[in-house]
């Protein structure tokens, strides 16, 4: 019940925020249909033991999208330094990163985060193995160095009701 | 102060433009369709990025700075899942990547 609450919650909030109109009007219409969208997701069941932030840890999380924020913009400068080199120095690889993470929301922050830095895109996710597909042997390199990965597993708190805690 | 921000805008619009730009050319000139995902992504992150940035300091303390930053939010989570939903159907669906390295 606490969870679908913050559900509403959260959802008054981006109303707000979004509309910037407080008449009386427009604020009904506003609670009536977050209200509506509460009940349908309810019913729905679509919220579910991960809707709650509590399986990372905020400072880490925050400081975890500085890194990879500037990572991004390394590997976009890297990637476009190859697009446009007359010579095209590409070496396309396919290749393996074992993850760490405990949970399977780290393991979907790990493969985004894959995929958000130009270079490498994640393609398929097995068991404790993430598929890659690298633009050329530098980035792949740097994946392979496990730097990610362990950055990614520190910003987990993983919750005991989690399916995969304590398997590893 | 303004022209500070005006000229950061600019800086900022340009070299997003630049990013998306240079991320056009790379879906043309790379080989096949996985390689061309990177370049895909150089202009979905950095330059779309650069572009908000600069609307960011146009837009100063306001609501539609926050829409703005929603929107930067939403992009960083759709992007890469959008990427990968690619990816993977085309991996399954018997494509294979072409000009691969043999180690």
């Amino acid at each position: 019940m606490a969870r679908s609450l913050y559900l509403l919650i959260f959802l008054a909030i981006i109303w707000l925020l979004l509309s910037g109109h407080y008449t009386p009007l427009l604020l009904g219409l506003g609670a009536a249909s977050c209200l509506l969208v509460w009940y349908i997701s309810e019913r729905m069941d679509l919220v579910d033991h991960e809707e709650h932030p509590l399986h990372l840890h905020p400072i880490r999380l925050i400081l975890y999208w500085g890194w990879l924020g500037g990572e991004v913009v390394k590997s976009n400068i890297d990637v476009a330094r190859r697009i446009i080199d007359p010579n095209l120095p590409i070496q396309p690889k396919l290749l393996r990163v074992r993850t760490s993470q405990k949970t399977e929301l780290g393991q979907v922050i790990y493969a985004n985060s894959i995929t958000l830095t130009p270079g490498t895109v994640s393609i398929d996710l097995e068991g404790y193995e993430i598929e890659v597909h690298a633009l050329a042997a530098d980035p792949a390199e740097a994946l392979l160095d496990g730097e990610m990965d362990r950055r990614v597993s520190a910003v987990e708190r993983p919750q005991p009701e989690d399916p995969r805690s304590g398997q590893r | 102060m303004s022209v500070v921000l005006d000229i950061a805008t600019a800086l900022c619009l340009i070299g997003g433009a630049a990013f998306i730009i240079i991320g056009g050319i790379g879906l043309i000139r790379l080989p096949d369709f996985f390689t061309r995902l990177h370049a895909a992504g150089c202009g979905e992150t950095l330059g779309a990025w650069l572009v908000l940035l600069g609307l960011l300091f146009q837009s100063g303390w306001s609501l539609n700075s926050v829409k703005l930053i929603m929107i930067f939010v939403l992009l960083v989570l759709t992007g890469p899942t959008a990427t990968h939903a690619l990816a993977k159907s085309a991996l399954h669906g018997g494509l294979k990547p072409k000009h691969l390295e043999r180690d």
